[in-house]
């Protein structure tokens, strides 16, 4: 048992440890930029869900399962080859060649599409969540619904919907691995090319799963800070949030 | 573009022989997680610290990896420990009944606090030992009360299989990815593909979604 040849100084030798530095500094702009728009998608599907207006309703109970009742990868592979295919021949060519880093993109939108149906999911628990006494309450006091909403109801759902949104955002960064299956020379890619070339797979996948845990523990402290940024003394906004 | 939807027919069998992997692999996968959850889980609950601490480590070790890599981590390691090569198979088997089991515990852990101190000390005060109160009063009713979460964490198993792809496992995703690259009929097999998931995926949740309002009802 276990008579390998453990070789770690392969990760800060040249050239893998760039390559691995580069997986990620791309898994992060992945992860960034799937994170901004996965929240901006998010936010307006969960509002289409509890909007009074029926077709909105539906389209966006539509939209959520349908995003989430298939594998992420299923959708990375349909966004990747289906639908370049769906395009005239000449147009397939350009769009594999020509555009730059096709395959990011891609997951780009594969990731946000996917990723919003889950954020929207949480906003609507959020909002529901709160009770429409703090709704009635603020227009007794003669608020407007424009005031209550803006004075009220928003900044209880902001502060209610954090913590759930972080495991969000810890998801979308443990997604772009995906990524790699299209392609995309992230971390998980770039481990793995590490051993292509050197054999030596158990010491660059277990380096890739240190790099996704730093990640994760930065995504928690950020987030731990912005919670305590919001926080309004006094009010314990998280009570049964979390059962 | 025309379709041609005769490629899923001509090639059903193998189709469906890759769908029977996916479900062979998401059930060993259930099955084994939710075991090795259920026990992980009683140890994040446990009194003694040398139990708690690894239990608790393990499943937030775990929550911070991507599936993916976990599957690749489990393929070069295993080797190593057997001292022989495994199948694609065992290893995505033994990576993912690893992995999904940290998610099963947190399931189970809040599944045994959802149930009253007053339970567990009536069982103690009976006379039943530690284990015995487990498996005859306090799981049971945990495995009930969590039913709804733990079928949405099924689903997400059987979704996540669709991962063993990546180390070369001919199960659904990878059987439809090996006809394409033959026929070059993209847009019909990634459809149906997603169909079959689509449909098993919803008529699951729509399944949670009745035992929930079960649950309120009663």
């Amino acid at each position: 048992m276990l008579n390998y040849d453990f070789k770690w100084s392969i990760l800060w030798s040249d050239p893998y440890g760039g390559w691995i530095l580069e997986g990620v500094a791309t898994t992060v702009k992945l992860g960034i930029l799937c994170c901004i728009f996965a929240m901006l998608l998010g936010i307006i599907i969960g509002t289409f869900r509890i909007t009074q207006f029926k077709p909105l309703r539906i389209f966006a109970e539509a939209y959520t399962e349908f995003f989430r009742d298939i594998p992420l990868l299923v959708q990375l592979f349909f966004w990747y080859f289906a639908v370049p295919s769906l395009l005239p021949e000449g147009m397939r060519t350009w769009v594999y060649q020509e555009i730059p880093d096709f395959e990011f993109w891609i997951v780009v939108v594969g990731l946000s599409l996917y990723s919003s149906s889950r954020v929207a999911e949480q906003i609507r628990a959020g909002i529901n969540s709160i009770s429409p006494d703090q709704f009635n309450a603020a227009l007794s006091t003669g608020f407007s619904h424009y005031q209550a909403y803006r004075y009220v109801i928003i900044p209880l759902a902001v502060r209610l919907v954090l913590p759930p949104l972080t495991t969000e955002i810890l998801t979308i960064f443990k997604n772009t691995a995906l990524a790699m299956t299209v392609g995309v020379l992230e971390t998980t890619f770039m481990s793995q090319q590490v051993e292509a070339y050197t054999f030596h797979g158990l010491e660059a996948t277990t380096a890739a799963c240190v790099i996704y845990m730093i990640i994760t523990l930065i995504v928690v402290g950020v987030m731990g800070w912005i919670e305590k940024l919001l926080a309004v003394p006094g009010l314990i906004i998280r009570k049964g949030a979390d059962s | 573009m025309n379709f041609e939807w005769q490629v899923i027919s001509n090639n059903f069998f193998f189709l469906m022989g890759g769908l029977v992997t996916t479900l062979e692999l998401a059930l060993i996968a259930i099955a084994g997680g939710l075991v090795l959850g259920t026990l992980v889980g009683m140890g994040r609950l446990s009194k003694l610290k040398s139990i708690y601490y690894p239990s608790t480590l393990f499943v937030n070790l775990m929550r911070t990896q991507p599936l993916i890599l976990v599957i690749f981590w489990f393929y070069f390691l295993m080797p190593l420990i057997l001292g022989r090569p495994i199948g694609g198979f065992t290893s995505a088997v033994i990576a993912f009944t690893v992995f999904e089991a940290s998610y099963f515990a947190e399931i189970i852990r809040a599944g045994i606090q959802s149930i009253s101190k007053g339970q567990i000390d009536a069982a103690y005060s009976t006379g039943f030992t530690y284990w015995q109160a487990m498996r005859y009063f306090i799981i049971p009713q945990a495995l009930k009360n969590m039913m709804p979460s733990l079928i949405t964490q099924a689903v997400v198993v059987f979704q996540d299989t669709s991962l063993a792809y990546v180390i070369g496992l001919r199960e659904f995703l990878r059987s439809a990815n090996v006809v394409d690259a033959r026929e070059m009929r993209s847009v019909e097999l990634y459809l149906f593909v997603g169909l079959v998931y689509f449909i098993v995926c919803f008529s699951m949740s729509r399944v949670c979604k009745k035992l929930e309002l079960k649950k309120e009802n009663a």
